[in-house]
């Protein structure tokens, strides 16, 4: 990624409103604390993102006064929580550009999205011998429920190799898809290293073989624009708590006619057309697969976590964030002894690295005492931290929040680690 | 720096973290046992040798964060000839020790593990101090599955 001086400021001129960061953080109650007495520096939005007032008052308002059970009722306060429930839908269907609120499931979140489509496509579609085909970049979300799958029914996990930098080697991607290949499914973005994978590509020569192709898109959506129609992905799923929403929630796309074929996930409630003893009719799409009664106030918040970020622009937070992290990968790089894990070409905002003669555990804690927030360990990707040879490394994830003035006070945190470890 | 990360931190901690005593897998070690702290993925493997309910000699692989491998290279340390009452005793007392509860057995029977006091204030790290601990114990149980933090 280039950060010349002409780049940067083509860029700024780009979005057509001015991004305002004062005014998001000013959005944002959490972020206006102090953490051992200093201003707080969150920089663990890869692992969850903290929520603007938009989707704490939409939560607070569903709650106060409109909450009651969804669908069957026939009272006002009902009627008034299935249309906000189903409201979140419509803005879900446009957030991610789908062509029918049919395609648009609730799920727990991103790991349940994954689970839903493995045991009911997956036990359909995959058989003995048959190979499923991931990354070796993907969170354990996307690793265990295909293990889980591939064990019953003595299929094939097959992974495709990344190289030093963070990207998914598109070669062995060409040569692994192969004939038995039953499903594709892998990140839009990766969350120990940043990588944005070429998605489009992948689904374009995947389906060329005929193969569906599930992306994971967890990371991405916080970040980056979502149009399924255009990626021409088969399922696209996200988790309503890293794009500032509530935890609990998130979504499942999937394409209709590919819904319309699946078993159920999950039987009960509201998943139904008519129960008898004798015989079970499922309701139609999407309520087939949101059995039980769902995460009301969690999808109303997630709609609103979805008009937030549709009202600031995508665009214009992609390019903040490009800018942040180019501005953050170089004040990074200025630190002694410190490697960045994950150089992607093309990359999201999160920077993952390894400072020689300190174990990461002890950089978190060290941060944490000048009140800033990172993570450290494997970040749910063991198989990343393998191929890295580390046991695990510090990350600093932004969010559209984050400023220049932040990444300066990681950098001097930085210092304060060498200096306790007496490396100055 | 804050004292209260320079209490942590003390230099005996770093030197110990940087070269680790009894960093090896000592001769005739009959029994022992591996450690995992799932959080921070440090792992451990200890090994002792045990002769007449006497720890005879004892040593450890592995690799963890500042505090885990301290912990483990002065443990080893102070291990060496003690009884099995013995360490369990130590054990008890400098479990008390990082958990801030050292007054009920009183820090002087824990020697120069004292400077690990100042992991009570960091209550996340207790089991990074405490891995190698529970690692020995499991090693002297002769337990077979590896021991989780989780």
């Amino acid at each position: 990624m280039s950060s010349s001086q002409t780049e940067v400021a083509t860029r700024k001129e780009a979005p057509k409103r001015p991004f305002d960061v004062e005014r998001v953080r000013a959005d944002f109650p959490a972020l206006h604390q102090n953490i051992k007495g200093k201003p707080l520096v969150y920089l663990d939005n890869a692992a969850s993102a903290q929520k603007p007032r938009q989707v704490l008052d939409a939560m607070m308002r569903l709650y106060s006064h409109d909450y009651a059970n969804i669908h069957r009722g026939v009272h006002e306060l009902s009627q008034r929580a299935t249309k906000a429930y189903e409201n979140a839908r419509l803005k879900a269907l446009r957030f991610v550009n789908a062509a029918s609120d049919r395609e648009i499931i609730f799920v727990r979140g991103t790991t349940e999205g994954i689970n839903l489509v493995a045991q009911t496509y997956g036990r359909v579609n995959v058989g003995e011998g048959d190979e499923v085909l991931i990354t070796h970049m993907e969170h354990h979300s996307n690793i265990v429920p295909w293990q889980m799958l591939c064990g019953e029914k003595r299929a094939h996990l097959k992974v495709v190799p990344i190289d030093d930098r963070g990207d998914m080697d598109m070669d062995a991607f060409k040569r692994l898809l192969g004939p038995r290949t039953k499903i594709v499914s892998l990140a839009h973005v990766s969350n120990a290293l940043g990588t944005i994978n070429p998605v489009r590509t992948v689904v374009e020569l995947a389906h060329e073989r005929g193969v569906p192709v599930l992306i994971d898109g967890a990371q991405a959506a916080p970040h980056l624009g979502i149009d399924v129609a255009a990626l021409g992905c088969d399922f696209y799923t996200i988790s309503g708590h890293k794009m500032f929403g509530p935890s609990g929630v998130g979504v499942l796309y999937g394409k209709e006619a590919i819904l319309e074929k699946m078993p159920p996930y999950q039987g009960g409630g509201d998943m139904i057309a008519s129960v008898t003893f004798e015989k079970t009719t499922y309701n139609r799409l999407p309520f087939r697969f949101e059995a039980g009664t769902p995460n009301i106030a969690g999808v109303v918040g997630l709609g609103a976590a979805m008009d937030y970020l549709t009202e600031i622009g995508l665009d214009a937070i992609s390019a903040y964030e490009e800018e942040l992290l180019d501005y953050g990968t170089e004040r990074l790089r200025s630190v002694p002894g410190l490697r960045l894990i994950g150089e992607a070409r093309h990359k999201a905002s999160v920077l993952s690295f390894v400072l020689d003669g300190v174990h990461p555990h002890d950089i978190g804690t060290i941060l944490d005492q000048e009140g800033i927030a990172v993570r450290t360990g494997h970040h749910c990707a063991q198989p990343v931290m393998d191929r890295f040879g580390v046991p695990a490394t510090a990350r600093a994830s932004l969010a559209l929040y984050n400023t220049r003035e932040e990444i300066d006070r990681l950098v001097s945190g930085l210092h304060t680690v060498r200096e306790v470890f007496g490396l100055n | 720096m804050n004292d209260s990360l320079r209490e942590l931190y003390q230099e005996v901690i770093l030197d110990h973290s940087k070269s680790p005593r009894n960093f090896r897998v000592p001769e005739g070690a009959s029994r022992q046992a591996k450690g995992y702290n799932p959080l921070c993925g440090d792992r451990i493997t200890l090994f002792v040798d045990v002769e007449g309910g006497i720890v005879r000699n004892i040593g450890f692989q592995g690799a963890g964060c500042a505090i885990s491998t301290a912990s483990a290279s002065m443990m080893t340390e102070a291990m060496k000839g003690k009884t099995e009452a013995e360490v369990e005793k130590l054990f008890n007392a400098f479990h008390a020790l990082v958990t801030g509860k050292s007054g009920l057995v009183g820090e002087e029977s824990l020697g120069k593990l004292a400077v690990f006091a100042g992991v009570r204030d960091y209550p996340v790290r207790v089991k990074c101090a405490t891995l190698a601990w529970h690692t020995l114990k499991a090693a002297l149980a002769q337990q077979e599955e590896a021991v989780s933090t989780e």
